[in-house]
């Protein structure tokens, strides 16, 4: 075992990558000379080379439109986007071309792309540069989306992502790269598309992804000392959504609570709440409850603590399931 | 006089010290204005008049090697790269052209007759494709728009294959690999950056094969196509960008796409560019292997202009009529690719009624098995719909096609 940041981790397997397969190849902005805005790939370029990992023009729907025609000759791109409100502009070749070109050739041409985000909130940025976009994604047939928490996390799933024969979009929590964890190297891969209960509990499960994991870990710390039992369950893959982990917790309590930075309306947890009362109604003992983002545009970072979910909120969401406070406060 | 486009097709065609090819002559003395000098938005005569000063996106400033009646035409840097092309050959590319345009017909009559549910009809552009395709290698690989019907047929697909997609049954009737192109591409230049990315990936691996990517008049204002032709340049991509002026996009005229003739923006990149007559299949070929020969030697991409004319709709859903200005089909007509063509030959002395009744022979025959393929091609099945969404097994996919099975089972058989 050997502890890594968050970055360091995701920059060990991209090494890996690299090292494994020789058609594996990295392309974005700033990720060669300087190693990435984050240091993701810090000393990437130096060590395999220009044509494996390739600074691009500046133009998402470029690198991604080019990284599509790579993997019809065969090639594994791993692209970076350098900030989450950035890939817009590249929304048409995620959703039009990467995420139908299986399906339109009828299997004959895969797309083993990984589209790596920087994403969400929480570091004061200026505007585009804490957006949470993967509700867009997840909705689109032909994608795969992850958002990792941690760094044995980031390091298998990067490793999992790449490895897959299908277009995956890689979500990292940019306010935890910094934050360190025991990364074991040699772990195998295969298990990153799972949910994971990261805090055993019995009377409220809690479901979220990416950097809210460590404040919904706090939250149900907090509320342990209060006697409220809450179960949290790393989602980690976002599409497809692991089911039958969830289910199995709300069969034990009851009642789910969704947190995630993402605005509300049409968010995953409006996903979560729908599919979990469609298969869980007869266990449910209240409506599932979501702590998102406000329907508003990310706001200036002075004012993003309102918008992020804190422990507060979460714990105020959890309030709600247990019908403690009104479960929906507004409206008519 | 076109100057930027001479020169570059000079650097590039030139084998030696030649003098500057001199244009052809135009209707460069018409007093027929073109609409590049009204505002784009007014309604104009003919916003599609050759331009008066060989300016624009009309000009008629191209290379040809083949004229209209059916001459010859000296074009210095592109004749020597069509030597090996005689009469056989040239019978050949008649036969190509021919048949495409009867097949192209066919899909039409097939479309008006229930069989195929839209077609977007390539006549008039026959040269422009049977020209380009036939100077490509196997190993090339083709990244077109929706029209390159005959780009298809002549890289291997059979004729049902290129209708499935119109006819509802799939989204692409060929295998990819097998004729090394990709599906028809639907959305605007997309194509044009996944061309782009192969080259890159041909350049990083030693390998002299070339993508080749076809793209419209329309297709030249996208975004993706600029930051293709960026990444194409700054990567040295061996790929080469076709342009079909066909001078509409459904009901616009090039001249509200672009105020210069569509070769010059490969210039802004650093592309060189060479424009030529599209219905002069013998230029088209020309200008292929020039471009085809730099992308394997490692030069790096090139854009062809190839002025052409969409006689047809575009698709059997459009009504020209509304739009099309009087005169140009008669226009048009006169610079038939495959008129001229068989006018060379006839005044060759290469051309007789028996290989006539061969081609018209072949081409009825290739009709007819098209037509009983296409009305034999089967619906696909309702839980087809879940195939090859994804690669690797998808419990959400797994999941809805078990549950719409069980949905459809409820129904009395």
């Amino acid at each position: 075992m050997t502890t890594l940041t968050l970055s360091k981790a995701i920059h060990a397997g991209l090494h890996r990558c690299l090292a494994d397969d020789d058609r594996v190849v990295l392309l974005g902005e700033d990720i060669g000379t300087l190693g990435g805005v984050f240091r993701i790939t810090d000393g990437l370029q130096a060590e395999f080379g220009r044509n494996r990992v390739v600074d691009t023009p500046l133009a998402e729907s470029g690198i991604l439109g080019t990284a599509i025609g790579l993997a019809y000759r065969g090639f594994r791109p791993v692209v970076e986007i350098q900030f989450d409100g950035f890939i817009y502009s590249a929304f048409d070749q995620i959703v039009s071309q990467l995420a139908r070109t299986h399906s339109r050739t009828r299997g004959r041409v895969r797309m083993p792309v990984t589209i790596r985000i920087p994403w969400a909130g929480g570091i004061g940025a200026a505007e585009h540069h804490s957006d949470s976009p993967e509700a867009y994604f997840a909705h689109a047939p032909g994608l795969r989306v992850m958002a990792v928490s941690n760094p044995q996390d980031a390091y298998d799933g990067i490793r999992e992502a790449i490895a897959s024969d299908d277009p995956v979009l890689f979500f990292e929590p940019k306010r935890r790269y910094h934050v360190k964890g025991e990364v074991d190297l040699d772990a195998p891969i295969g298990t990153a598309g799972a949910a994971r209960v990261v805090v055993a509990g019995d009377q409220v499960t809690l479901v979220t992804y990416g950097g809210l994991v460590q404040t919904a870990m706090d939250a149900a710390a907090a509320a342990r000392e209060e006697g409220v039992s809450i179960e949290v369950i790393d989602l980690r893959s976002l599409s497809p959504v692991d089911y039958p982990v969830i289910e199995a917790s709300v069969r034990k309590t009851g009642r789910l609570v969704v947190a995630h930075e993402a605005a509300r309306t049409g968010g995953l947890g409006a996903e979560l709440a729908a599919s979990i009362t469609e298969r869980c109604f007869e266990f449910l003992e209240a409506a599932p409850v979501r702590v998102t983002g406000h329907d508003v545009p990310f706001p200036p970072s002075k004012a993003e603590k309102h918008h992020i979910p804190d422990l507060d909120r979460i714990l105020d969401g959890v309030d709600r399931a247990l019908g403690r406070v009104p479960a929906f406060v507004g409206g008519s | 006089m076109g100057q930027t486009t001479a020169s570059s097709a000079d650097k590039l065609a030139a084998t030696s010290e030649e003098p500057a090819a001199e244009p052809q002559a135009t209707e460069q003395q018409s007093s027929q204005r073109t609409a590049a000098n009204e505002s784009p938005g007014a309604p104009a005569a003919d916003a599609l008049a050759p331009s008066p000063d060989g300016h624009g996106p009309t000009s008629e400033d191209y290379v040809q090697l083949v004229s209209p009646a059916g001459q010859r035409v000296h074009a210095p840097g592109y004749e020597e790269r069509v030597l090996d092309i005689g009469h056989e050959e040239l019978r050949g590319l008649l036969q190509d052209m021919t048949v495409l345009r009867r097949l192209d017909a066919e899909a039409t009559a097939l479309q008006r007759q229930g069989q195929v549910g839209l077609w977007p009809p390539l006549l008039g552009q026959e040269a422009a494709q049977v020209g380009s395709a036939r100077a490509l290698r196997a190993d090339d690989y083709v990244f077109a728009s929706y029209r390159e019907h005959g780009v298809a047929f002549i890289r291997g697909a059979k004729p049902v294959q290129l209708v499935e997609a119109w006819r509802g049954a799939n989204f692409c009737g060929w295998d990819p690999g097998e004729i090394n192109m990709a599906p028809a591409q639907v959305v605007i230049g997309t194509q044009t950056l996944h061309a782009t990315g192969y080259a890159m990936g041909l350049r990083w691996e030693g390998s002299d094969s070339v993508a080749i990517t076809y793209l419209g008049d329309g297709a030249t204002s996208k975004g993706d196509v600029a930051e293709a032709m960026v990444f194409a340049a700054s990567f040295q991509a061996p790929v080469v960008f076709i342009v079909q002026n066909n001078q509409w996009a459904i009901s616009e005229p090039v001249t509200l796409q672009s105020r210069v003739t569509l070769a010059e923006r490969g210039g802004g990149y650093g592309i060189p560019s060479m424009r030529v007559d599209g219905n002069d299949v013998l230029a088209v070929m020309a200008a292929t292997r020039i471009a085809l020969d730099r992308a394997r030697a490692g030069d790096g991409p090139t854009l062809i202009e190839a002025v052409t004319y969409r006689m047809g709709p575009h698709t059997t859903a459009d009504d020209p009529t509304r739009y099309r200005p009087a005169g140009h089909l008669e226009r048009w007509r006169a610079l038939d690719p495959i008129t001229r063509l068989e006018a060379l030959l006839v005044a060759e002395g290469a051309l007789d009624d028996e290989f006539r009744a061969t081609v018209q022979a072949r081409a009825d025959a290739l009709a007819a098995e098209f037509r009983a393929d296409c009305v034999a091609v089967p619906d696909p099945t309702p839980l087809s719909v879940f195939d090859h969404v994804y690669a690797e097994p998808h419990a959400r996919i797994d999941e809805q096609r078990a549950d719409f099975a069980r949905y459809l089972e409820g129904f009395a058989s």
